[in-house]
């Protein structure tokens, strides 16, 4: 977490702009240029952000859709691993299930919705159900990808130098496949957050989304802009984490050398 | 390091042979080079097969690639192999090294004594796993034969031979084309193969470097005893490393060729141009 917090820093130079964007829009609020009952000041939406806070009411909200988010992710995310490494390395298994799963993948997994609720009401395995289904697929399909552009030749050599099956995989096949791992592992998290927005919107009694749709009705847009603005920052945390372990695991790429 | 080392090695020979050879050749009709110029070929006769060729057919379809090859390399030798792009050279190798089974015919390959494989081949890319350290790439060549330190120490030590030592930590990314080859090579040797086979693998490399290459091949080959393979398309290449070169053509052998001249050979001379004119009308000898 202390690396993350670090990497953010480092990347100062990207949110200059977010803080003048910050800055214009006090001063709007301030002048009266934008009306309070369309959208709250930075101050005020900071004050919400105490108040919240201090109730705990925000810390246990962020603390479950974070958990939602994470497992679903875990479940979907390692169930496409499985698939995508099946189907990459056998022609069989490829054979048996890929024409179904791209199937499945045309539809938008949110067109669910209504028939999830119906299935799970508003439990937690409904959310859970979503997330997972969003992020399988572009793991799924990047794990494929990824295992099917590995150099042939480089696995002709390993066979040549007497490579077992096991260690064929993990000294050329993994490793060869990873770019197009990650490439799959932040564009699941950016739907793993989507994803849980769209639900706990929808269908929840608890969570950022939920916080969000409560303060609607009572006309809290501070807290409405601070639902917004806490998703976009988790969304921007998972993904410096997941560059952060692109950087670590991808040191050999020449993408990733630092001069 | 080793290489720089290698070539100054190299040069104080060649100036005094070439002096000599060149008078010798010089002073002597065309027609009796040969005595003069080919004192003695490597000896053979007594020696052990490293591979052998039996009857060797390889089909793809109903279109024949090699056809009923026999050949027959004793250990210790060098050959090279030439023929026309799409002959089957690679399908030679493959078949050698076991990536292939031919279709028909029985090959004989000499193992270890403990029935190890031990024949390795470069291809004409490094094939070097990019996410290894050069030295990690080197020690794939000891996979199943030594882990850890014992490989780490070996893997080093044929580093140091190919002149990359100082190279062992880094990503094969920041390498030249030549010194991945040089890598490969390393690779190829740290094992110390019986049998190596080298598909074209300086093919990729500019004129220098593959000189240099040649010179680091020809002296690993002298120090370490293995049966070296070549396939090459530079015709000047083979006549200037090998003891026997064979042309491959219609699937058969249309020349068995030695060379029986002394090592260092120097490029050019007029021994290797009459040997090569000689190879270069066996592979091209329907056109007069
Ligand atoms: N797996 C394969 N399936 C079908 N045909 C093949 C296969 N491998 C090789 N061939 C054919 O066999 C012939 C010989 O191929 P090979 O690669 O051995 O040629 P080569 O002499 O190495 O050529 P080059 O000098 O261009 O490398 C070619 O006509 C090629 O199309
Ligand atoms: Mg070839």
């Amino acid at each position: 977490m202390k690396s993350t917090t670090q990497s953010i820093l480092r990347n100062g130079t990207g949110w200059l702009l977010p803080a003048l964007i910050v800055l214009a829009w006090e001063i709007a609020a301030r002048t009266g240029l934008i009306s309070p009952n369309v959208m709250a000041a930075p101050s005020a939406v900071a004050e919400a952000f105490w108040r919240l806070l201090l109730s705990g009411e925000l810390v246990r909200n962020i603390g479950v859709s974070t958990a939602r988010a994470l497992s679903g992710f875990v479940i979907g995310g390692s169930i496409g691993l499985i698939f995508g490494l099946a189907n990459g390395l056998s022609g069989l298994s490829r054979n048996l299930t890929d024409t179904t799963l791209q199937m499945v993948r045309n539809i938008p997994h949110l067109a669910l919705i209504p028939l999830v609720i119906l299935w799970f009401g508003i439990d937690e395995e409904a959310k859970l159900f979503l997330v997972a289904l969003g992020v399988f697929f572009p793991i799924y399909v990047n794990t494929l990808l990824g295992i099917q552009s590995v150099d042939p030749q480089l696995v002709e050599m390993g066979r040549v130098y007497g490579m077992s099956r096991t260690t064929l995989f993990f000294r050329v096949i993994l490793p060869g496949a990873l770019p197009a791992i990650f490439v799959g592992l932040r564009y699941a998290l950016g739907i793993m957050w989507l994803t849980l927005i769209v639900a706990e919107t929808i269908a929840a009694s608890s969570g950022l989304g939920y916080m969000a749709m409560q303060a609607r009705e009572f006309l809290l847009i501070d807290v409405v802009v601070l639902s917004i603005l806490i998703y976009a920052l988790l969304g921007k945390l998972a993904d410096s984490f997941a560059r952060l372990l692109e950087r670590l695991t991808l040191q050999w790429h020449p993408a990733f050398q630092t001069a | 390091m080793a290489v720089i080392a290698l070539d100054q090695k190299a040069k104080p020979a060649r100036p005094a042979k070439e002096t000599a050879e060149a008078r010798a050749l010089r002073e002597t009709p065309p027609g009796q080079w040969f005595p003069y110029a080919a004192p003695q070929p490597r000896e053979r006769d007594n020696r052990d097969i490293a591979f052998s060729f039996r009857g060797i057919s390889r089909k793809f379809g109903d279109k024949t690639v090699l056809d009923n090859i026999d050949l027959d390399v004793p250990a210790g030798q060098f050959i090279a192999v030439i023929g026309k792009s799409g002959c089957g050279k690679s399908t030679l190798l493959r078949l050698l090294t076991g990536l292939d089974k031919p279709t028909s015919g029985t090959l004989t390959v000499n193992k270890g004594a403990q029935g190890e494989n031990r024949t390795r081949i470069m291809f004409q890319e490094p094939r070097l796993l990019p996410w290894a350290k050069i030295a990690k790439n080197v020690e794939v060549g000891l996979t199943g034969i030594a882990k850890g330190a014992e490989a780490r120490e070996k893997s080093l030590a044929i580093l140091n031979e190919v002149g990359l030592a100082d190279r062992a930590e880094e990503w094969p990314s920041v390498l030249s084309g030549g010194q991945r080859q040089r890598v490969a090579l390393a690779r190829a040797l740290v094992a110390h193969p019986y049998i190596l086979a080298l598909d074209e693998p300086l093919g990729a490399l500019d004129a220098l470097t593959r000189i240099e290459m040649q010179h680091l091949l020809e002296s690993i080959w002298q120090q370490q005893t293995f049966t070296a393979v070549l396939v090459t398309h530079d015709v000047a290449e083979a006549v200037a490393l090998a003891d026997r070169v064979i042309v491959i053509d219609h699937g058969r052998i249309a020349l068995d060729l030695d060379i029986p001249l002394e090592r260092p050979r120097r490029h050019g001379s007029p021994d290797l141009a009459r040997l090569e004119g000689k190879i270069l009308d066996t592979l091209f000898g329907e056109n007069k």
